[in-house]
Protein backbone atom coordinates (compact mmCIF):
# COMPACT_ATOMS: atom_id res chain seq x y z
CA UNK A 1 0.00 0.00 0.00
CA UNK A 2 0.98 3.40 -1.18
CA UNK A 3 1.49 5.79 1.98
CA UNK A 4 -0.16 8.88 0.60
CA UNK A 5 0.25 10.90 3.30
CA UNK A 6 1.99 14.08 4.92
CA UNK A 7 4.56 14.51 8.15
CA UNK A 8 1.55 17.27 9.10
CA UNK A 9 -1.10 14.95 8.68
CA UNK A 10 1.07 11.95 10.35
CA UNK A 11 1.35 14.04 13.32
CA UNK A 12 -2.37 15.10 13.59
CA UNK A 13 -3.43 11.01 13.31
CA UNK A 14 -0.56 10.69 16.67
CA UNK A 15 -2.11 13.15 18.38
CA UNK A 16 -5.58 12.26 17.39
CA UNK A 17 -4.57 8.65 18.37
CA UNK A 18 -3.21 9.49 21.84
CA UNK A 19 -5.58 12.02 22.72
CA UNK A 20 -9.12 11.26 21.20
CA UNK A 21 -8.64 7.16 21.15
CA UNK A 22 -7.13 7.88 24.26
CA UNK A 23 -10.15 8.68 25.59
CA UNK A 24 -11.28 5.52 25.91
CA UNK A 25 -7.86 3.42 25.29
CA UNK A 26 -5.80 5.71 27.68
CA UNK A 27 -3.67 8.35 26.69
CA UNK A 28 -0.65 5.20 26.86
CA UNK A 29 -3.09 2.88 25.09
CA UNK A 30 -2.54 0.45 27.82
CA UNK A 31 -6.79 0.37 28.40
CA UNK A 32 -9.85 2.21 29.76
CA UNK A 33 -12.98 1.28 28.88
CA UNK A 34 -11.64 0.28 25.18
CA UNK A 35 -8.97 -2.37 25.89
CA UNK A 36 -5.48 -1.93 25.46
CA UNK A 37 -3.95 -1.04 22.18
CA UNK A 38 -0.47 -2.36 22.42
CA UNK A 39 1.92 -4.41 20.01
CA UNK A 40 1.39 -7.57 22.80
CA UNK A 41 -2.75 -7.11 22.85
CA UNK A 42 -2.82 -6.98 19.06
CA UNK A 43 0.01 -9.00 17.72
CA UNK A 44 -2.24 -12.30 17.36
CA UNK A 45 -4.98 -10.05 15.19
CA UNK A 46 -4.93 -9.19 11.91
CA UNK A 47 -3.93 -6.12 10.26
CA UNK A 48 -6.62 -6.06 8.39
CA UNK A 49 -8.92 -6.46 11.71
CA UNK A 50 -7.71 -3.24 12.56
CA UNK A 51 -8.27 -1.12 9.43
CA UNK A 52 -11.86 -2.11 9.90
CA UNK A 53 -12.47 -2.08 13.24
CA UNK A 54 -11.34 2.12 13.14
CA UNK A 55 -12.80 2.33 9.79
CA UNK A 56 -16.29 1.14 11.32
CA UNK A 57 -16.34 0.79 14.79
CA UNK A 58 -17.52 -2.72 16.78
CA UNK A 59 -21.93 -1.72 16.75
CA UNK A 60 -23.43 -2.36 19.62
CA UNK A 61 -20.22 -1.33 21.83
CA UNK A 62 -18.80 2.23 22.50
CA UNK A 63 -16.00 1.40 19.61
CA UNK A 64 -17.18 4.30 17.33
CA UNK A 65 -16.86 4.20 13.40
CA UNK A 66 -14.19 6.59 12.32
CA UNK A 67 -14.88 6.91 8.95
CA UNK A 68 -16.01 9.89 8.90
CA UNK A 69 -12.59 11.44 9.80
CA UNK A 70 -10.25 9.42 8.03
CA UNK A 71 -10.13 7.67 4.91
CA UNK A 72 -8.34 3.64 4.62
CA UNK A 73 -4.78 4.71 3.99
CA UNK A 74 -5.07 6.86 7.19
CA UNK A 75 -6.65 4.02 9.17
CA UNK A 76 -3.78 1.49 7.57
CA UNK A 77 -1.40 3.84 8.54
CA UNK A 78 -2.45 3.87 12.40
CA UNK A 79 -2.88 -0.15 12.64
CA UNK A 80 0.35 -0.45 11.17
CA UNK A 81 1.83 1.90 13.70
CA UNK A 82 -0.26 0.50 16.40
CA UNK A 83 0.95 -3.24 15.70
CA UNK A 84 4.53 -1.93 15.62
CA UNK A 85 4.42 0.55 18.76
CA UNK A 86 2.91 3.76 18.41
CA UNK A 87 4.97 7.10 18.37
CA UNK A 88 4.40 9.41 20.82
CA UNK A 89 4.14 11.82 18.91
CA UNK B 1 2.99 14.38 78.21
CA UNK B 2 3.67 17.68 78.79
CA UNK B 3 6.61 18.08 76.98
CA UNK B 4 4.89 16.33 73.85
CA UNK B 5 2.21 19.00 74.28
CA UNK B 6 4.48 22.23 74.28
CA UNK B 7 6.81 20.62 71.26
CA UNK B 8 3.63 20.45 69.05
CA UNK B 9 2.94 24.33 70.44
CA UNK B 10 6.40 25.46 69.52
CA UNK B 11 7.01 23.67 66.30
CA UNK B 12 3.96 25.00 64.12
CA UNK B 13 4.91 28.86 65.53
CA UNK B 14 8.53 28.24 64.69
CA UNK B 15 7.15 26.99 61.23
CA UNK B 16 5.00 29.92 60.67
CA UNK B 17 7.78 32.30 61.76
CA UNK B 18 10.36 30.30 59.36
CA UNK B 19 7.95 30.94 56.74
CA UNK B 20 7.08 34.54 57.20
CA UNK B 21 10.49 35.02 57.57
CA UNK B 22 11.52 33.39 54.06
CA UNK B 23 8.50 34.25 52.35
CA UNK B 24 8.82 31.34 50.59
CA UNK B 25 5.05 30.20 51.32
CA UNK B 26 3.31 32.83 53.22
CA UNK B 27 0.45 32.01 55.38
CA UNK B 28 -2.86 31.68 54.07
CA UNK B 29 -5.76 29.91 53.45
CA UNK B 30 -6.57 27.14 50.84
CA UNK B 31 -10.42 28.40 49.77
CA UNK B 32 -9.47 29.81 46.56
CA UNK B 33 -6.71 27.34 45.66
CA UNK B 34 -7.21 24.42 43.25
CA UNK B 35 -5.00 21.99 40.80
CA UNK B 36 -4.88 22.15 37.15
CA UNK B 37 -4.21 18.94 35.70
CA UNK B 38 -1.11 18.56 32.74
CA UNK B 39 -2.18 15.36 31.78
CA UNK B 40 1.01 14.46 29.23
CA UNK B 41 3.37 15.74 32.01
CA UNK B 42 1.95 14.10 34.92
CA UNK B 43 1.81 17.20 36.63
CA UNK B 44 -0.64 19.40 38.45
CA UNK B 45 -0.49 22.75 38.81
CA UNK B 46 -1.21 24.69 41.52
CA UNK B 47 -3.55 27.67 41.04
CA UNK B 48 -4.84 30.77 42.61
CA UNK B 49 -8.37 32.03 41.58
CA UNK B 50 -8.46 35.02 43.81
CA UNK B 51 -5.10 36.20 42.26
CA UNK B 52 -5.77 34.04 38.55
CA UNK B 53 -2.34 32.45 38.78
CA UNK B 54 -0.10 29.62 39.13
CA UNK B 55 1.31 29.38 41.58
CA UNK B 56 4.05 26.45 41.01
CA UNK B 57 3.41 22.56 39.94
CA UNK B 58 3.81 19.53 41.32
CA UNK B 59 5.37 16.42 39.63
CA UNK B 60 6.04 12.65 39.26
CA UNK B 61 2.18 11.43 39.19
CA UNK B 62 1.96 9.17 36.71
CA UNK B 63 -0.46 8.74 33.93
CA UNK B 64 -2.76 11.20 34.35
CA UNK B 65 -4.99 11.01 31.37
CA UNK B 66 -8.62 10.79 33.12
CA UNK B 67 -7.20 11.86 36.00
CA UNK B 68 -9.25 13.10 38.99
CA UNK B 69 -9.07 14.79 42.42
CA UNK B 70 -10.89 14.67 45.46
CA UNK B 71 -9.56 17.24 49.07
CA UNK B 72 -9.63 16.42 52.27
CA UNK B 73 -11.96 18.07 54.58
CA UNK B 74 -9.41 20.91 55.86
CA UNK B 75 -9.34 21.55 51.66
CA UNK B 76 -5.48 21.42 52.27
CA UNK B 77 -4.90 18.22 50.97
CA UNK B 78 -5.67 16.92 47.11
CA UNK B 79 -5.89 13.30 46.28
CA UNK B 80 -5.44 12.96 42.97
CA UNK B 81 -6.48 9.50 41.26
CA UNK B 82 -4.21 8.79 37.93
CA UNK B 83 -5.24 6.54 35.08
CA UNK B 84 -2.00 4.17 35.85
CA UNK B 85 -4.16 3.16 39.31
CA UNK B 86 -1.69 5.49 41.32
CA UNK B 87 -2.91 7.51 43.82
CA UNK B 88 -1.01 11.01 44.98
CA UNK B 89 -1.58 12.76 48.16
CA UNK B 90 -0.77 16.73 47.72
CA UNK B 91 -0.35 19.45 50.03
CA UNK B 92 -1.60 22.34 48.20
CA UNK B 93 0.09 24.73 50.79
CA UNK B 94 3.52 23.92 50.01
CA UNK B 95 3.43 22.56 46.84
CA UNK B 96 4.88 19.33 47.23
CA UNK B 97 3.13 14.98 46.99
CA UNK B 98 3.33 13.84 50.28
CA UNK B 99 2.43 10.19 49.42
CA UNK B 100 2.08 8.29 46.40
CA UNK B 101 0.77 4.87 45.89
CA UNK B 102 0.25 2.43 43.11
CA UNK B 103 -3.11 0.92 43.94
CA UNK B 104 -4.29 -0.35 40.73
CA UNK B 105 -3.58 -1.47 37.00
CA UNK B 106 -6.12 0.72 35.38
CA UNK B 107 -7.98 3.64 37.48
CA UNK B 108 -11.06 6.13 36.47
CA UNK B 109 -11.35 7.77 39.57
CA UNK B 110 -12.63 8.16 43.43
CA UNK B 111 -14.51 9.75 46.09
CA UNK B 112 -13.56 10.22 49.90
CA UNK B 113 -15.75 9.46 52.98
CA UNK B 114 -18.39 12.32 54.32
CA UNK B 115 -15.80 12.53 57.54
CA UNK B 116 -13.04 12.68 55.44
CA UNK B 117 -11.21 9.46 56.57
CA UNK B 118 -11.51 7.12 53.59
CA UNK B 119 -10.22 8.02 50.10
CA UNK B 120 -11.73 5.26 47.88
CA UNK B 121 -10.60 4.74 44.31
CA UNK B 122 -12.48 2.98 41.46
CA UNK B 123 -10.72 0.89 39.30
CA UNK B 124 -11.46 -1.17 36.05
CA UNK B 125 -8.28 -3.46 36.05
CA UNK B 126 -8.38 -5.25 38.74
CA UNK B 127 -12.45 -4.18 38.49
CA UNK B 128 -13.53 -3.59 42.07
CA UNK B 129 -13.22 -0.08 44.69
CA UNK B 130 -10.44 -0.06 47.32
CA UNK B 131 -10.53 2.11 50.57
CA UNK B 132 -7.32 3.96 51.79
CA UNK B 133 -6.48 5.84 54.71
CA UNK B 134 -6.69 9.82 54.36
CA UNK B 135 -3.92 10.34 56.77
CA UNK B 136 -1.53 7.26 55.63
CA UNK B 137 -3.07 5.56 51.91
CA UNK B 138 -3.00 2.71 53.81
CA UNK B 139 -5.18 -0.17 52.55
CA UNK B 140 -7.94 -0.01 54.27
CA UNK B 141 -10.75 -2.01 52.39
CA UNK B 142 -10.68 -4.28 48.34
CA UNK B 143 -14.36 -4.84 47.50
CA UNK B 144 -13.69 -7.03 44.24
CA UNK B 145 -16.52 -6.21 41.57
CA UNK B 146 -17.00 -9.56 41.01
CA UNK B 147 -20.45 -11.20 39.42
CA UNK B 148 -21.74 -13.75 37.61
CA UNK B 149 -21.12 -17.26 38.17
CA UNK B 150 -18.11 -17.29 37.08
CA UNK B 151 -16.14 -15.00 39.59
CA UNK B 152 -15.98 -12.38 36.43
CA UNK B 153 -14.68 -9.13 37.46
CA UNK B 154 -16.94 -5.79 36.00
CA UNK B 155 -15.14 -2.37 35.99
CA UNK B 156 -16.84 -0.09 37.92
CA UNK B 157 -17.79 4.02 37.16
CA UNK B 158 -19.67 6.40 38.70
CA UNK B 159 -18.31 5.75 42.53
CA UNK B 160 -20.09 8.71 44.98
CA UNK B 161 -20.07 9.54 48.33
CA UNK B 162 -22.91 9.21 50.37
CA UNK B 163 -23.90 10.54 54.10
CA UNK B 164 -22.66 7.97 56.59
CA UNK B 165 -19.23 6.64 55.21
CA UNK B 166 -21.12 4.29 52.45
CA UNK B 167 -20.33 4.74 48.76
CA UNK B 168 -22.22 3.92 45.57
CA UNK B 169 -21.33 2.94 42.53
CA UNK B 170 -22.11 1.33 39.09
CA UNK B 171 -20.85 -1.94 37.33
CA UNK B 172 -20.64 -1.30 33.92
CA UNK B 173 -19.77 -5.21 32.99
CA UNK B 174 -22.37 -5.72 35.09
CA UNK B 175 -25.38 -3.53 34.76
CA UNK B 176 -25.59 -3.45 38.62
CA UNK B 177 -25.78 -0.49 41.05
CA UNK B 178 -23.62 -1.11 44.80
CA UNK B 179 -23.81 0.48 47.64
CA UNK B 180 -20.63 -0.18 50.91
CA UNK B 181 -21.11 0.82 54.24
CA UNK B 182 -17.52 1.29 55.09
CA UNK B 183 -18.50 2.51 59.07
CA UNK B 184 -16.11 -0.83 59.97
CA UNK B 185 -13.88 -1.28 56.98
CA UNK B 186 -12.61 -4.54 57.99
CA UNK B 187 -16.08 -5.46 57.38
CA UNK B 188 -17.51 -3.88 53.88
CA UNK B 189 -21.63 -4.47 54.01
CA UNK B 190 -22.38 -4.22 50.27
CA UNK B 191 -25.59 -3.66 49.25
CA UNK B 192 -26.04 -4.87 45.48
CA UNK B 193 -29.02 -3.81 43.36
CA UNK B 194 -28.98 -5.91 40.32
CA UNK B 195 -30.73 -5.37 36.35
CA UNK B 196 -30.89 -2.05 36.51
CA UNK B 197 -30.10 -1.44 32.73
CA UNK B 198 -27.40 -2.03 30.20
CA UNK B 199 -24.16 -0.74 30.83
CA UNK B 200 -24.21 2.13 33.33
CA UNK B 201 -20.82 4.39 32.40
CA UNK B 202 -20.93 7.07 35.16
CA UNK B 203 -23.07 8.23 38.33
CA UNK B 204 -24.13 11.35 40.48
CA UNK B 205 -25.86 11.57 43.73
CA UNK B 206 -27.64 14.74 44.19
CA UNK B 207 -26.25 17.60 46.30
CA UNK B 208 -28.41 16.34 49.24
CA UNK B 209 -27.31 12.76 49.21
CA UNK B 210 -31.00 11.71 48.59
CA UNK B 211 -30.83 10.18 44.96
CA UNK B 212 -28.30 8.04 43.52
CA UNK B 213 -28.08 8.33 39.19
CA UNK B 214 -26.48 5.71 37.18
CA UNK B 215 -26.48 6.77 33.13
CA UNK B 216 -26.95 3.73 30.83
CA UNK B 217 -24.82 3.46 27.46
CA UNK B 218 -26.52 0.29 26.42
CA UNK B 219 -30.01 1.76 26.71
CA UNK B 220 -31.66 4.83 26.48
CA UNK B 221 -32.29 5.65 30.18
CA UNK B 222 -31.06 6.82 33.89
CA UNK B 223 -31.28 4.11 36.92
CA UNK B 224 -32.40 5.83 40.17
CA UNK B 225 -31.71 5.04 43.30
CA UNK B 226 -33.35 6.60 46.50
CA UNK B 227 -31.13 5.68 49.23
CA UNK B 228 -33.69 7.20 51.80
CA UNK B 229 -35.83 4.13 50.43
CA UNK B 230 -33.54 1.97 49.35
CA UNK B 231 -35.99 -1.00 49.90
CA UNK B 232 -37.68 0.10 47.07
CA UNK B 233 -34.93 -0.74 44.89
CA UNK B 234 -33.34 0.81 41.55
CA UNK B 235 -35.65 2.15 39.19
CA UNK B 236 -35.54 3.57 35.68
CA UNK B 237 -35.90 7.07 34.50
CA UNK B 238 -36.14 9.07 31.09
CA UNK B 239 -36.69 5.37 29.70
CA UNK B 240 -36.52 5.58 25.76
CA UNK B 241 -35.39 9.24 25.37
CA UNK B 242 -33.91 8.68 22.18
CA UNK B 243 -38.07 7.85 20.83
CA UNK B 244 -36.53 5.06 19.12
CA UNK B 245 -33.60 6.65 17.09
CA UNK B 246 -30.46 5.09 16.43
CA UNK B 247 -28.43 7.21 18.44
CA UNK B 248 -25.30 8.12 16.95
CA UNK B 249 -21.68 6.99 17.56
CA UNK B 250 -20.22 8.75 20.69
CA UNK B 251 -16.71 9.44 20.93
CA UNK B 252 -16.38 10.45 24.25
CA UNK B 253 -18.03 9.13 26.99
CA UNK B 254 -20.45 11.84 28.69
CA UNK B 255 -20.14 12.59 32.38
CA UNK B 256 -22.27 13.00 35.32
CA UNK B 257 -21.56 14.58 38.98
CA UNK B 258 -23.24 16.71 41.71
CA UNK B 259 -23.00 19.32 39.86
CA UNK B 260 -26.22 18.58 37.21
CA UNK B 261 -28.20 19.51 39.74
CA UNK B 262 -29.43 23.24 39.68
CA UNK B 263 -32.45 23.82 42.08
CA UNK B 264 -35.15 21.52 41.42
CA UNK B 265 -33.42 20.09 37.99
CA UNK B 266 -31.32 17.95 37.12
CA UNK B 267 -29.58 18.91 33.38
CA UNK B 268 -28.36 15.45 32.43
CA UNK B 269 -26.01 14.72 28.86
CA UNK B 270 -27.92 12.58 26.29
CA UNK B 271 -25.70 10.03 25.35
CA UNK B 272 -25.41 9.89 21.25
CA UNK B 273 -27.46 12.61 21.05
CA UNK B 274 -27.08 16.45 20.26
CA UNK B 275 -29.18 16.89 23.59
CA UNK B 276 -29.18 17.83 27.09
CA UNK B 277 -32.54 16.55 28.91
CA UNK B 278 -33.95 18.29 31.84
CA UNK B 279 -35.54 16.02 34.77
CA UNK B 280 -37.82 17.64 37.62
CA UNK B 281 -35.88 15.52 40.64
CA UNK B 282 -39.46 15.57 42.81
CA UNK B 283 -40.97 13.81 40.08
CA UNK B 284 -38.18 12.56 38.08
CA UNK B 285 -39.95 13.20 34.51
CA UNK B 286 -38.55 14.95 31.97
CA UNK B 287 -39.62 18.04 31.41
CA UNK B 288 -37.47 19.25 28.33
CA UNK B 289 -34.49 19.06 26.23
CA UNK B 290 -32.51 21.50 24.98
CA UNK B 291 -30.74 21.25 21.33
CA UNK B 292 -26.99 21.99 21.81
CA UNK B 293 -23.93 21.89 19.14
CA UNK B 294 -23.05 18.03 19.80
CA UNK B 295 -22.62 15.75 22.26
CA UNK B 296 -22.57 17.20 25.59
CA UNK B 297 -19.27 16.06 28.21
CA UNK B 298 -20.01 17.95 30.85
CA UNK B 299 -23.11 19.25 32.30
CA UNK B 300 -22.62 21.78 34.81
CA UNK B 301 -24.23 24.04 36.81
CA UNK B 302 -22.68 27.43 38.03
CA UNK B 303 -23.09 27.10 42.52
CA UNK B 304 -26.22 29.13 42.20
CA UNK B 305 -28.02 27.19 39.63
CA UNK B 306 -29.00 29.87 37.37
CA UNK B 307 -26.62 28.77 34.69
CA UNK B 308 -25.44 25.44 33.37
CA UNK B 309 -22.08 25.31 30.99
CA UNK B 310 -21.70 22.16 28.29
CA UNK B 311 -18.77 21.11 26.36
CA UNK B 312 -19.73 18.33 23.79
CA UNK B 313 -17.24 15.17 22.54
CA UNK B 314 -14.93 15.19 19.45
CA UNK B 315 -15.09 16.46 16.78
CA UNK B 316 -17.18 19.46 18.94
CA UNK B 317 -14.71 19.74 21.46
CA UNK B 318 -13.98 23.32 20.55
CA UNK B 319 -17.08 24.78 21.99
CA UNK B 320 -18.89 25.90 25.14
CA UNK B 321 -22.44 26.52 25.34
CA UNK B 322 -24.35 28.29 28.47
CA UNK B 323 -27.63 27.82 29.21
CA UNK B 324 -29.68 30.38 31.15
CA UNK B 325 -31.97 27.84 33.32
CA UNK B 326 -34.90 30.61 33.89
CA UNK B 327 -35.65 30.56 30.34
CA UNK B 328 -34.61 27.10 29.54
CA UNK B 329 -32.35 29.05 26.46
CA UNK B 330 -28.71 28.95 24.93
CA UNK B 331 -27.71 32.15 26.06
CA UNK B 332 -23.67 32.01 25.18
CA UNK B 333 -21.78 30.07 22.68
CA UNK B 334 -17.70 30.33 23.38
CA UNK B 335 -15.02 29.13 21.49
CA UNK B 336 -12.07 28.75 24.16
CA UNK B 337 -9.76 26.55 22.17
CA UNK B 338 -9.81 22.99 20.33
CA UNK B 339 -10.01 20.48 22.47
CA UNK B 340 -11.75 21.86 25.51
CA UNK B 341 -11.47 18.95 28.24
CA UNK B 342 -13.05 20.78 31.56
CA UNK B 343 -14.48 23.43 33.37
CA UNK B 344 -14.58 24.53 37.27
CA UNK B 345 -16.42 27.40 38.55
CA UNK B 346 -14.93 29.73 41.39
CA UNK B 347 -16.45 28.35 44.80
CA UNK B 348 -20.08 31.07 44.31
CA UNK B 349 -19.66 30.61 40.40
CA UNK B 350 -18.94 34.31 39.09
CA UNK B 351 -15.84 33.30 37.08
CA UNK B 352 -15.33 29.79 35.45
CA UNK B 353 -11.79 27.94 34.52
CA UNK B 354 -11.94 26.38 30.85
CA UNK B 355 -9.35 23.98 29.52
CA UNK B 356 -8.33 23.68 25.93
CA UNK B 357 -6.19 21.11 25.98
CA UNK B 358 -5.04 21.33 21.76
CA UNK B 359 -4.02 25.48 22.56
CA UNK B 360 -2.38 24.88 25.85
CA UNK B 361 -4.59 27.33 27.67
CA UNK B 362 -6.55 28.26 30.08
CA UNK B 363 -9.35 30.32 29.46
CA UNK B 364 -10.92 32.35 32.98
CA UNK B 365 -14.32 33.74 32.14
CA UNK B 366 -16.53 35.82 33.61
CA UNK B 367 -20.26 34.02 33.99
CA UNK B 368 -22.18 37.58 33.89
CA UNK B 369 -20.29 38.79 30.84
CA UNK B 370 -18.56 36.07 29.18
CA UNK B 371 -15.22 38.32 28.77
CA UNK B 372 -12.12 36.70 29.03
CA UNK B 373 -10.91 37.90 32.79
CA UNK B 374 -7.31 35.67 32.45
CA UNK B 375 -5.61 33.35 30.15
CA UNK B 376 -2.69 30.65 31.95
CA UNK B 377 -0.51 29.24 29.88
CA UNK B 378 -0.87 25.20 30.93
CA UNK B 379 0.65 22.71 28.70
CA UNK B 380 -2.52 19.88 27.60
CA UNK B 381 -4.39 20.85 30.64
CA UNK B 382 -7.42 18.69 31.28
CA UNK B 383 -9.10 18.59 34.67
CA UNK B 384 -9.64 21.80 36.47
CA UNK B 385 -10.44 21.34 40.34
CA UNK B 386 -11.53 23.74 42.88
CA UNK B 387 -11.20 22.93 46.95
CA UNK B 388 -14.55 24.06 47.26
CA UNK B 389 -15.11 20.55 46.32
CA UNK B 390 -13.96 19.41 49.86
CA UNK B 391 -17.41 21.08 51.62
CA UNK B 392 -19.46 19.14 48.98
CA UNK B 393 -21.74 16.03 48.67
CA UNK B 394 -20.98 14.39 45.51
CA UNK B 395 -17.83 15.81 44.26
C1 LIG C 1 -15.90 6.04 23.10
C2 LIG C 1 -14.87 5.08 23.43
C3 LIG C 1 -13.86 4.68 22.36
C4 LIG C 1 -13.12 5.51 21.54
C5 LIG C 1 -13.11 7.03 21.52
C6 LIG C 1 -12.29 4.64 20.74
N1 LIG C 1 -12.51 3.33 21.07
FE1 LIG C 1 -11.64 1.70 20.21
N2 LIG C 1 -12.76 0.47 21.38
C7 LIG C 1 -13.64 0.87 22.35
C8 LIG C 1 -14.25 -0.28 22.97
C9 LIG C 1 -15.25 -0.28 24.11
C10 LIG C 1 -13.71 -1.41 22.30
C11 LIG C 1 -14.06 -2.87 22.56
C12 LIG C 1 -15.15 -3.21 21.57
C13 LIG C 1 -15.68 -4.63 21.72
O1 LIG C 1 -15.96 -5.02 22.86
O2 LIG C 1 -15.81 -5.30 20.69
C14 LIG C 1 -12.78 -0.89 21.32
C15 LIG C 1 -12.02 -1.71 20.47
C16 LIG C 1 -11.03 -1.24 19.62
C17 LIG C 1 -10.16 -2.09 18.85
C18 LIG C 1 -10.16 -3.61 18.84
C19 LIG C 1 -9.15 -4.07 19.86
C20 LIG C 1 -9.10 -5.56 20.02
O3 LIG C 1 -8.21 -5.98 20.77
O4 LIG C 1 -9.89 -6.29 19.43
C21 LIG C 1 -9.30 -1.26 18.18
C22 LIG C 1 -8.18 -1.67 17.23
C23 LIG C 1 -9.66 0.09 18.51
N3 LIG C 1 -10.71 0.06 19.39
C24 LIG C 1 -9.02 1.21 18.03
C25 LIG C 1 -9.43 2.51 18.28
C26 LIG C 1 -8.82 3.66 17.67
C27 LIG C 1 -7.61 3.63 16.72
C28 LIG C 1 -9.51 4.76 18.13
C29 LIG C 1 -9.32 6.21 17.75
C30 LIG C 1 -9.21 6.52 16.32
C31 LIG C 1 -10.51 4.27 19.06
N4 LIG C 1 -10.44 2.91 19.10
C32 LIG C 1 -11.39 5.08 19.79
C33 LIG C 1 -13.93 2.19 22.70
C34 LIG C 1 -13.46 3.31 22.05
Amino acid sequence: MAWAMDGVRERELVRLVREDCGSCHGLTLKGGLGPPLLPETLQDKPEQYVVLTILHGHPGTPMPPWSPFMNETEAAWIASRLKAGFPDR
Amino acid sequence: MRVQVRNALIIPALAALMLAGCSAVPLRGTGDLGLVIEREAGKVQVVDTSARKSLGEVAGLGDLSHASIVYSRDARYAFVFGRDGGLSKVDLLTGSLVKRVMQAGNSIGGAISQDGRLVVAQNYEPGGVKAFDAETLELMADIPASYGTEGKRSRVVGLADLPGRRFAYALFDAGEIWVADLSDPKKPLVTKYPNIGKEPYDGLVTPDGRHYLAGLFGEDGVALLDLWHPEQGARKILEGYGKGQEKLPVYKMPHLRGWSVAGRHAYLPAVGRHEVLVVDTETWKETGRIPVKGQPVFVMARPDGRQVWINFAFPDNGWVQVLDTATGKLVQTLEPGQGVMHMEFTPRGESVWVSSRNTNRVIVYDTETFREQAVLPVPAPSGIFFTHRAARIGF
